[in-house]
């Protein structure tokens, strides 16, 4: 098996080599389908940067002209995607008014309130359990319904990992070139943003199922 | 951060075990505190709920599509698309 060079992805195992092959050859209808695959996160991800959703719109849709402009000369030393969700940030960044901010790592809060907790740090007031009923499809489609509108509460860099990695299903590693992040800060995010999810679900389940 | 205080060789209090949960499911703990958090697991009676939970919102989270693209923006994707493809086209001339 040839392995790939150092800090290169394998064409062959991206899965949006097709699509950029085809948009490499000047297939429209592949620009079109890769707006489609991820217009959603980029909207989402630009969306922490700026004052507005129409400054969102348009860096993303400066991104896709940074895409358009610089995919004869991209080199797969990342996946296709990290390379686009970089392109975003850095045009949300130019366009935006918030400077990329350090994540603060100690303040935090617990990710269960200390009340739920006796004076040992057992549970006084357990999880209640959900994750059976989760089983049924219908269920499982309204909880995942439920955690899209929580995304939205979230605070943007949260909001923005659980996008990247648990949405759109990119590695640790990945979220860290996009976001410019320390993997601890990563995980830190990760944490505190898949918790608050949890949290709501659990809060509401009673009226989600 | 709660959990992080906490001495090595002494059990962890469930308080600090789901402080643990990413690290645990990213792989990132020190094996003396996995082993921890994986003997907390096994006898303890709610923590493996709270860590069943956890997955599912993952599972679930990883089930959204997102937002489609509105038509509006599909035109003026292709708009941008074709307007790239003209400048290309007179810089190759």
């Amino acid at each position: 098996m040839r392995l790939p060079a150092l800090g290169t992805t394998a064409v062959s195992e991206d899965p949006d080599s097709a699509l950029v092959g085809r948009l490499r050859a000047g297939d429209e209808q592949a620009f079109v389908e890769l707006a489609e695959k991820y217009q959603g996160a980029m909207l989402s991800l630009a969306r922490g940067y700026v004052p507005s959703i129409a400054v969102a719109e348009e860096a993303v849709q400066d991104a896709w002209l940074g895409v358009l402009r610089g995919i004869g000369r991209f080199e797969w030393r990342s996946s296709f995607r990290t390379w686009l969700f970089r392109i975003v940030v850095n045009r949300a960044v130019s366009a935006g008014i918030r400077e990329r901010r350090t994540v603060p790592v100690d303040d935090m809060e617990p990710v269960v309130d200390a009340s739920q907790f006796d004076a040992g740090g057992g549970w006084r007031v357990p999880p209640e359990p959900w994750t059976d009923a989760a089983d049924d499809k219908v269920i499982a489609a309204k909880i995942s319904a439920r955690i899209l509108t929580a995304m939205d509460d979230l605070p943007p860099r949260q909001r923005e990992v659980v996008t990247l990695r648990d949405v759109q299903g990119l590695s640790s590693e990945e979220v860290c070139t996009v976001l410019d992040l320390s993997q601890a800060n990563q995980r830190v995010l990760l944490h505190r943003g898949r918790s608050r999810l949890r949290q709501v679900v659990e809060s509401e389940f009673g009226s989600i199922r | 951060m709660i959990g992080l205080s906490q001495r090595p060789g002494r059990k962890l209090a469930c308080q600090q075990a789901v402080e643990l949960v990413t690290g645990y499911l990213e792989g990132a703990l020190p094996r003396a505190q996995r082993r921890r958090f994986e003997a907390h697991l096994t006898s303890c009676a709610d923590c493996p709920e709270y860590l069943a939970q956890i997955r599912v919102i993952i599972a679930l989270t990883g089930s959204i599509t997102p937002g489609d693209l509105t038509s509006r923006m599909r035109d003026d994707l292709i708009g941008l698309y074709r307007r790239w493809r003209a400048d290309e086209d007179q810089g190759i001339r």
